[in-house]
C-alpha cells in the first residue's frame, strides 16, 4: 500500500493558473443587475427619516420592509438584523440595497439618499457584557490563599483582518419561487438555513452553491449569510439575477474580524516555586452583535492553560458588545489571543522567579492522561517532548537564545508550544451539526463524494479524493468531488474548526469502506454515514466540564528575528515548525498550510495593525493594513510527526488552524529576547517597541 | 468617449470607451478576460496584474486611454505560451497554488521578472514578486517555484 501522505498534484491548480477558475465576481448571468449597500454613517443612532431621490425606471430599493420572515441573520442568536430598521448600532451597518443595471447610476442614487439620524451616545468601552462564562478545575482559591507569591500580568491583542485576496461576493437568481445563491462561502448550509429563515421559505425553495473561493480564513464562515439574506429578499421582489460584490474598502470596513482581547492572568506560586494555581480573566470585543462571539470566547477560555497542565485553575470571561463592526470567525477562533497570553505569561513567571524558562515550561507540559483545562482527559499520546527537541535542534534554539539574551544585539529567538482542539467545541458535532456524508457510485464505476465541505484553497478537493481513491484502490480521476450544491449534497457541516479532514474525512473514509464491501462492478450504489460521538466523550456545556474536543493537534513554532536598533523595525530571519496533525493526507498540502498559517500568525504578532477610532475602522485597504509580502517572509522549515489518531482517516487530525495559533507568541517571544523587555501586547510594532525601550 | 486601439493577447483590437475607464474593468467586462482579478482596486495587491509591453502593470490603476498602441497580455493570453507551461509545472510541483486568486497575478509577475532577469536569486525573486499579495502560502513555495522555473526554462527567457 502506498503512503497516503505522498503528495499528488492538486486537482484544481491548472484552472487556477490559466485564469479559467470562476470566482463569484467572474460569473455573469444574462439580465443581471448589480447591488450596492447603503450603510449607517453613525455608530449608534435612531433613524428619524429617510428621503429617497427619484428612483429611475429599472432601479430598486430593498430594505427591512421587504423581508417576509423575521428580520435577523440566523446563526445562533436572533440579534443581528439583515437590514437595520429603526436604529443603527455600528458605523457601516446595512440599511438598504440599491439595485439596478448600471453601477454608476446606483452610486448616484446612493449619494442622493438622505438619512436623518438622532444620534445616541455610542458605547466603545467593555461594560455591556452579553455573554459570561466561568469554570474551574481543582481548587484555585486554596492555591491562591496558600501562595507564597502571586504574579499578575495583563495582555492585550488587536484586531486582525482575514484579508482573503478575493473580497466577499454573492450572486443570485430566481426560478419561480426558488432562490439560488452562488457565493464565496465556507458553509453552504449556514447560508441556506439563514435564507430559509429570512424568506420563511420551504426547504426546497432555497439552493446554495459554492463558487471557487479566493481565500476565507473564517471570514467567509458566518458573514456571507448576511449578504445572502439581503440578496434573497431582493430576488423575491425584483425577480432578476443580482450580483453583490464588495470592494476592498467596504469589505475591510464592515466584515467580521478577529476579536480584540484583553486578558488578565494571575499565578499562585507556592513555597517550592511551583505554579500551584492559575486564573485567567478574558474580555473580548464582540462588536455590535453577538454572532459567533460566545463560541470564540469559549475556545479562548478552554485554551487558558495552553499546552500545559496546571491543576488548579479558575477561568472566566465576557463577550462585550460595543458600537463597532461585529467581530467573528477567524482561523484559530479565540485560541490565538489566549495562547499569546499563556505563552508570554509562563515566560514572565520564569523571569519573575529567576528560573530557566525552558525548564519551567517543560515541568508543566501536558502529558498523555493529564486532565485538560475542563477536567477532560488527554487520551491520545502527546509527543511534544520529541517535537520540542526536534524544533530546538532544527533552529539551534538553545545556543541562540542564550547568545541573544547575553549579548543584547537586537537579535532574538522565540519558541511557542500549543495545541488546537479539532472539530466543534463541546457537543457541537453531536448535538448541532450531526454531519451526514454520502458517496454515490455510478454504473460507470465513478465515485462521487457528496459533502458540503468547501475548498477555499486548503486543498480539500484533492485530499478527500485521495482518501476515497486510496481506500478503493482506484485512480484519483475515478473519484468526483464537485463544489458543493445544497440541492445535491447532504449537510456534512460547515468548513470550519479544523474539522473537515478529521470529522468529515473520517466519515468519508467510513463510507468508502462501506462502499468497498458493497462494490459490484457496473452497478449504481449509494452509501452514507452520519457522525456519532465516541461514547467516552462527555461534555457538560453549562459548566464546561469534560472533553471539550475529541482530539488535539499539537505544535511547536520557533521564530528568529532581528530588530533594528534605530527604527525598531522587526525583520524575520527564520521560522521553524514541528506539528503533530496525526497523519498528513498530503504532505505538500500540509506544508502549504504550515507556511501560510504561520505567516498569518506571525503577521498578527508583529505587523498587522487595525484600529477603530470612535467606531470607525481606520485601516481600509492593503495600503494601510499591512500584511506580510515576499519581502517580509523568511525561510521556513517544517517537520511533520506521525502520530495517527485512531478515529481520523488514516490517522489524520485537524491542521488548518494549528498552523496559525502559535505564530504570534513565537514572534513576540523572539522580539522580547531581542530587546530584553517584557512584551504584553500584539502586534509588537516599532512604536510599541520604542515605548518599551523608553519605559518598559 | 474615444476610440482606443491596442493589441490584446496578440490580437489588434479597437474599442470606443471613456479613456478614463479602468483597464481592469474593460478587460473583465468588455473582453471577458476574468482571469484578471480585482483584489484591492488601489494598485497594491497585484491580483489584476497584466503585461503591458512585456512589463507588469496593475490594471486597476491604468486608465484605458494610456494603452493606445501598446500590447497587453492577460493571464488568458500568457497561459498559451511555453513559458507559462514551465511556470505552471513548477508552481504545481512546489505547491504554490492554494486559493488561486493571486495566482494569475503571481504568474504575470514571474514572467515579467524572468523577462528582465532569467536567473534571479531568491532575493531578486522576492523583490520581483513583492507587489503581489498572497494570504494563503506564506510565499516560500511560490519563490521556490519561480526559482525552479528559471532553471527548467533555461533559454526560454
Amino acid at each position: 500500500m502506498k503512503d497516503i501522505s505522498k503528495s499528488v498534484r492538486k486537482v484544481d491548480s491548472l484552472i487556477k493558473m490559466s485564469g479559467e477558475a470562476k470566482y463569484v465576481s467572474d460569473i455573469k448571468i444574462d439580465g443581471m443587475l448589480y447591488a450596492k449597500t447603503v450603510r449607517s454613517s453613525k455608530s449608534k443612532a435612531i433613524i428619524k427619516k429617510i428621503t429617497l431621490p427619484v428612483i429611475p425606471e429599472g432601479y430598486h430599493i430593498i430594505d427591512h420592509t421587504d423581508i417576509p420572515g423575521k428580520n435577523f441573520v440566523k446563526i445562533i442568536f436572533e440579534d443581528m438584523p439583515v437590514f437595520a430598521e429603526k436604529t443603527v448600532s455600528y458605523y457601516g451597518e446595512p440599511i438598504m440595497l440599491v439595485i439596478g443595471e448600471d453601477k454608476n447610476i446606483i452610486t448616484d442614487i446612493i449619494s442622493n439618499i438622505e438619512i436623518e439620524y438622532e444620534e445616541v451616545t455610542p458605547l466603545f468601552e467593555n461594560t455591556n457584557s452579553a455573554i459570561n462564562y466561568h469554570f474551574t478545575k481543582g481548587d484555585s482559591n486554596k492555591a491562591f490563599k496558600n501562595a507564597k507569591k502571586i504574579i499578575k500580568d495583563d495582555y492585550d491583542t488587536g484586531y486582525q483582518e482575514q484579508l482573503y485576496i478575493e473580497p466577499q461576493g454573492m450572486i443570485g437568481y430566481i426560478e419561480g419561487e426558488k432562490v439560488t445563491l452562488i457565493g464565496s462561502i465556507q458553509c453552504p448550509y449556514y447560508v441556506k438555513n439563514a435564507v430559509i429563515s429570512i424568506l420563511e421559505a420551504e426547504e426546497d425553495q432555497v439552493r446554495v452553491k459554492q463558487a471557487v473561493v479566493g481565500g476565507a480564513f473564517g471570514g467567509k464562515e458566518e458573514f456571507p449569510s448576511l449578504m445572502a439574506c439581503q440578496l434573497a429578499v431582493a430576488l423575491r421582489k425584483i425577480k432578476k439575477p443580482i450580483k453583490l460584490i464588495y470592494e476592498r474598502e467596504e469589505d475591510m470596513e464592515v466584515t467580521t474580524k478577529r476579536h480584540p482581547a484583553w486578558i488578565h492572568m494571575e499565578a499562585a506560586i507556592n513555597d517550592k516555586n511551583e505554579i500551584d494555581g492559575l486564573t485567567a480573566k478574558v474580555a473580548i470585543d464582540g462588536g455590535a452583535y453577538i454572532g459567533l462571539s460566545g463560541v470564540v470566547l469559549s475556545r479562548a477560555l478552554i485554551a487558558s492553560t495552553g499546552a500545559y497542565t496546571i491543576d488548579n485553575i479558575e477561568v472566566g470571561g465576557d463577550v462585550f458588545l460595543t458600537n463597532t463592526v461585529p467581530n467573528g470567525a477567524f482561523r484559530g477562533f479565540g485560541a490565538p489571543q489566549m495562547l499569546f497570553a499563556v505563552e508570554m505569561f509562563i515566560q514572565h513567571i520564569a523571569l519573575e522567579l529567576e528560573l530557566d524558562p525552558l525548564e519551567l515550561r517543560l515541568k508543566y507540559l501536558a502529558k498523555q492522561g493529564d486532565a485538560t483545562s475542563t477536567r477532560g482527559k488527554f487520551r491520545d499520546p502527546i509527543i511534544m517532548n520529541d517535537m520540542i527537541n526536534k524544533g530546538m535542534e532544527m533552529s539551534d534554539y538553545k545556543n541562540k537564545v542564550k547568545k541573544y539574551t547575553e549579548q543584547g544585539i537586537y537579535k532574538g529567538i522565540g519558541m511557542s508550544w500549543f495545541l488546537h482542539g479539532c472539530g466543534f467545541t463541546g457537543s457541537g458535532e453531536a448535538n448541532h451539526i450531526k454531519a451526514l456524508v454520502k458517496l454515490q457510485k455510478d454504473i460507470d464505476d465513478k465515485v462521487t463524494i457528496l459533502i458540503a465541505a468547501v475548498d477555499m484553497g486548503q486543498g480539500v478537493q484533492t485530499t478527500m479524493k485521495k482518501i476515497v481513491a486510496q481506500i478503493l484502490d482506484i485512480p484519483l480521476d475515478q473519484v468526483i468531488y464537485n463544489k458543493p450544491d445544497t440541492d445535491l449534497v447532504p449537510d456534512s457541516g460547515p468548513t470550519v474548526a479544523s474539522r473537515t479532514i478529521m470529522v468529515v474525512g473520517g466519515l468519508v473514509a467510513r463510507a468508502t469502506k462501506q462502499l468497498k464491501e458493497k462494490w459490484v462492478d457496473g452497478e449504481a450504489i449509494i452509501v452514507s454515514e452520519r457522525y456519532k460521538q465516541p461514547e467516552y466523550i462527555k461534555w457538560d456545556e453549562d459548566n464546561f466540564i469534560g472533553d471539550a474536543y475529541p482530539a488535539y493537534s499539537w505544535g511547536v513554532n520557533i521564530v528568529e528575528v532581528e530588530v533594528s536598533p534605530i527604527t525598531y523595525q522587526v525583520s524575520l530571519v527564520g521560522i521553524w515548525s514541528v506539528y503533530d496533525v496525526g497523519k498528513a493526507i498530503d504532505e505538500r498540502i500540509i506544508m502549504g498550510q504550515a507556511d501560510g498559517g504561520i505567516l498569518q500568525g506571525v503577521g498578527y504578532g508583529y505587523l498587522e495593525v487595525m484600529k477603530n477610532v470612535n467606531g470607525k475602522i481606520q485601516h481600509k485597504n492593503v495600503t494601510d493594513y499591512i500584511i506580510p509580502t515576499t519581502g517580509d517572509t523568511a525561510p521556513m522549515e517544517t517537520f511533520l510527526m506521525d502520530n495517527p489518531y485512531p478515529l481520523g482517516p488514516y490517522g489524520a487530525k485537524g491542521a488548518g488552524e494549528l498552523t496559525l495559533v502559535g505564530g504570534a507568541p513565537a514572534v513576540a517571544l523572539a522580539i522580547e529576547n531581542a530587546i530584553n523587555k517584557k512584551v504584553k501586547s500584539i502586534p509588537v510594532t516599532p512604536e510599541y517597541i520604542m515605548e518599551l525601550m523608553k519605559n518598559g | 468617449m474615444a476610440k482606443i486601439k491596442f493589441t490584446l493577447n496578440n490580437k489588434v483590437v479597437e474599442i470606443e470607451e471613456s479613456p478614463t475607464a479602468r483597464l481592469l474593468d474593460i478587460l473583465r467586462d468588455k473582453y471577458d478576460f476574468v482571469g484578471v482579478k480585482e483584489g484591492c482596486g488601489e494598485g497594491e495587491c497585484g491580483a489584476c496584474a497584466v503585461l503591458i509591453n512585456d512589463k507588469i502593470v496593475n490594471s486597476c490603476i491604468v486608465p484605458l486611454g494610456t494603452v493606445e498602441g501598446k500590447s497587453i497580455v492577460t493571464i488568458e493570453g500568457f497561459s498559451k505560451t511555453k513559458r507559462h507551461e514551465v511556470l505552471r509545472e513548477s508552481f504545481e510541483e512546489e505547491g504554490a497554488v492554494q486559493c488561486g486568486f493571486c495566482t494569475p497575478g503571481m504568474l504575470i509577475a514571474s514572467e515579467s521578472l524572468l523577462n528582465t532577469n532569467p536567473h534571479p536569486t531568491d532575493e531578486e525573486i522576492k523583490i520581483g514578486l513583492s507587489g503581489n499579495l498572497c494570504r494563503c502560502t506564506g510565499y516560500n513555495m511560490i519563490i521556490k517555484a519561480v526559482k525552479s522555473a528559471s532553471k527548467k526554462g533555461d533559454g526560454l527567457w
